[in-house]
């Protein structure tokens, strides 16, 4: 394995965890605007939280995707094939959350929560076939020699990926509520946190069950013992202090928290199929692997020229707007109809 | 996502332009785009217009990556073939691709003039539907509409000339198609100006042409014969061995000159326009048919950029990388046809129900006239605490 292409390796894996922290907070306020927000200036509030920077967000996952054809075409080939009716459902979810954002504020004032609507099952749908697609792939997929896969239903959808999508929904909705309550003044910041407070409850639940299936639907534990029960109880102390922080009105603190699970739940994925791709279930001789699925070491070279040249500035300016737009939304800005 | 043998074999070439594009347009074009809408009034008015400049930047070199991607797949360059796969082995000469440099100026100058064309075509609405007292504003953005078209449509005829004459060299198959010429012209060439032809039997049915014009457009100058579909078939077959090599024709033929019409009507129409709004004679102001005519012209991008691509796409027909590799070896084995059906049916129905949510909200938000906005920000700005006041935010 040649030291670039474990840089791609750890670059998408980077990606895919700057998409769930960042895009992670947003699916959560698009799912608050239909079960946490009480009115329309509560919705217009909420939204305006994450206005200026969700669609930036979401091109952490356009560039993971175009950094995977770039240094894995077959890992690229493999997946999205695959998942085709998956990556299709997301790709809708996608469309009509991304339209609702414009829509919801210019149609007239009836068709309004037809669109309210729209951005809050395009943030659920989102994260939970994505949960679905990684949980399901993390156990083995039927990838023949050639990387095509042809899977049924239960391979797709199973107890544990139904575990992972549900896990996946419910921690960035976690995200999005304290979110929720870092940049907001008003009612709908204390409601975040009951909110919050309830649903860690049942996120311990979920990481106990996903931990007990991971053990014994992956060879997760054989294979990366040390690293996978380290970062599973990483993300349990992630859990707990993202839950003291919303006790104790910590709501930094509880932000950070809920998004570095999200990093470190991404890094199990990764560290966990180190170092293969992807996982086949019919041979391990057909594994996609880091050494036989990427490109060629000019391309490899050329793409880290340019990723590393430009990721800094790219970051310098993302973060920049973040320190802009760093003030909380307050709710007497907006004005009932 | 249904095309995985192709993605195996031009993934190490294909993807670089493509993780580039999105590392260095989407990003820009998004954050600095969010930036644009909500720091009006937050920023300095100079800042506040350098992040729109820096959004149309993102998206003009997004256009460039993308069509290396594509330029790539019309005339491969910089590569080498190993183990069945295409290797780049040489990235500039991805960046020199003289098909990109046509490509790119095409499509920008395509953009540019769809922008002008809309501009003036929704002004041209506005203006028959209110009153005297309301109509100095559009009667300034229809200008600038019209100027914008001109100069965008001179440069795509300009672009379009360029690419059509190395299409002749490049790609016979897809110049012949577009003209509907099955056998060999004479020289000089005619133009064809409409045709319909027989696929079947590779026959043209009947059609009507121009004499000259053919060898003006491909050669500039006054002789010269383009070799025909039925001469261009068999030397592929002779180079690449036994297939079909015939694309769509009436597809392709018509498609140019659906291209080719609604350009040269938007140029004409800028001309004319421009002519009868300028300050001695403002016929246009007084005309309404031909406010009507200017109009109904905003679709008239729509359709000649959407043919335009059917031509450049089809034409590469039965390649998806031109000599390299063909369709049939580009599928996905594995996406079953009712997957594709089912998706595609959703694409179709959803896009078609978003087109027409756009629109009636472009109907809608022109129903408020341009002094909305700043109405709205007025109220804003009075119903709020000023965002810098400490209050207003911990």
């Amino acid at each position: 394995m040649s030291s670039l292409q474990l840089l791609w390796f750890i670059l998408i894996g980077v990606l895919f965890a700057g998409f769930f922290f960042l895009e992670g907070f947003d699916f959560g306020v698009g799912m608050s605007l239909q079960t946490l927000a009480h009115n329309e200036k509560e919705k217009d509030q909420l939204v305006a939280t994450i206005g200026p920077v969700w669609d930036g967000n979401e091109v952490w996952l356009i560039t993971a995707g175009g950094a995977m054809f770039a240094s894995y075409p077959f890992w690229y080939s493999a997946l999205f094939s695959g998942y085709y009716l998956v990556l299709f459902i997301i790709l809708i979810g996608l469309i009509v959350r991304g339209v609702s954002f414009e829509f919801r504020q210019k149609v007239a004032p009836e068709r309004k929560n037809f669109w309210n609507w729209m951005l809050a099952s395009g943030s659920f749908i989102v994260p939970f076939f994505f949960g679905i697609l990684f949980i399901s792939m993390i156990q083995g997929m039927p990838l023949d020699a050639k990387g095509n896969m042809s899977a049924g239903f239960t391979d797709y959808i199973n107890l544990f990926s139904l575990v992972g999508g549900i896990a996946l929904t419910l921690l960035s909705y976690l995200h999005g509520l304290n979110y929720i309550a870092l940049k907001t003044i008003g009612p709908i910041r204390e409601r975040a946190k009951n909110y919050a407070k309830f649903l860690y409850g049942i996120l311990y639940v979920g990481l106990v069950a996903f931990a007990v299936l991971l053990y014994f639907r992956t060879d997760f534990f054989k294979l990366h013992l040390l690293s996978t029960l380290l970062l599973l109880i990483v993300i349990v102390i992630l859990t707990v202090i993202a839950n003291v922080g919303v006790i104790k009105n910590m709501e930094l603190l509880a932000f950070s928290a809920s998004g570095l699970t999200l990093i470190s739940l991404v890094t199990l994925l990764f560290t966990g199929l180190f170092p293969r791709l992807m996982i086949s279930s019919i041979t391990t001789k057909y594994d996609l692997l880091i050494t036989n699925a990427s490109s060629s070491p000019y391309t490899l070279r050329v793409m880290s020229y340019i990723a590393l040249t430009f990721l800094p500035f790219v970051l310098a300016y993302i973060a920049w707007t973040y320190y802009i737009f760093r003030k909380r939304i307050r709710h007497d800005r907006f004005t009932e109809y | 996502m249904n095309w995985s043998d192709y993605s195996r074999f031009v993934g190490d070439i294909f993807g670089a332009p493509l993780a580039v594009e999105a590392l260095l347009a989407f990003f820009m074009e998004s954050t600095f785009l969010g930036l644009w809408i909500f720091t009006w009034k937050m920023v300095s008015p100079k800042l506040h217009v350098v992040f729109i400049w820096l959004v149309t930047f993102a998206s003009s070199i997004s256009a460039f990556w993308i069509l290396a991607a594509n330029s790539f797949m019309q005339h491969p360059t910089g590569y080498t073939i190993k183990n069945g796969r295409a290797i780049m082995n040489n990235f500039g000469a991805l960046l020199t691709n003289a098909q990109l440099w046509y490509e790119f100026s095409h499509v920008i100058a395509g953009a540019i003039t769809m922008g002008g064309m809309i501009l003036a075509g929704l002004s041209a609405f506005q203006l028959l539907k209110r009153k005297n007292s309301e109509t100095s504003f559009y009667k300034k953005s229809i200008k600038i509409g019209l100027v914008i078209t001109l100069f965008g449509s001179l440069a795509v005829l300009m672009a379009g000339d360029l690419q059509m004459k190395a299409l002749v060299k490049e790609q016979p198959m897809k110049f012949a198609a577009a003209e509907g010429e099955y056998d060999d012209t004479t020289d000089p060439a005619a133009l064809t100006l409409v045709a319909w032809a027989n696929e079947n039997q590779h026959k043209r049915v009947f059609g009507v042409e121009m004499p000259y014009v053919l060898s003006i457009l491909a050669y500039d100058k006054l002789s010269g014969s383009i070799q025909g579909m039925n001469h261009i078939n068999k030397q592929l077959v002779k180079r690449y061995g036994q297939r079909n090599y015939y694309p769509p024709v009436n597809t392709l033929f018509w498609s140019f000159r659906i291209m080719a019409g609604f350009g040269m009507l938007m140029l004409l129409v800028a001309i004319l326009g421009l002519f009868f709004t300028r300050k001695k004679n403002q016929l246009l102001y007084r005309q309404k048919w031909m406010l009507w005519v200017l109009g109904l012209c905003t679709f008239a991008p729509f359709l000649a950029n959407t043919a335009g691509w059917l031509v450049t796409e089809l034409g590469r027909y039965p390649w998806t990388v031109y000599g390299l590799f063909t369709i049939k070896q580009s599928v996905s084995p594995n996406v079953s046809v009712t997957s594709l059906l089912i998706s595609n049916i959703v694409y179709f129905l959803l896009f078609s129900g978003l087109a027409v949510t756009m629109i009636g909200l472009v109907i809608r938000e022109l129903k408020k006239g341009p002094d909305y906005e700043e109405k709205r920000l007025q109220e804003e700005q009075r119903s709020s605490a000023d965002p810098f006041d400490k209050g207003a935010f911990e």
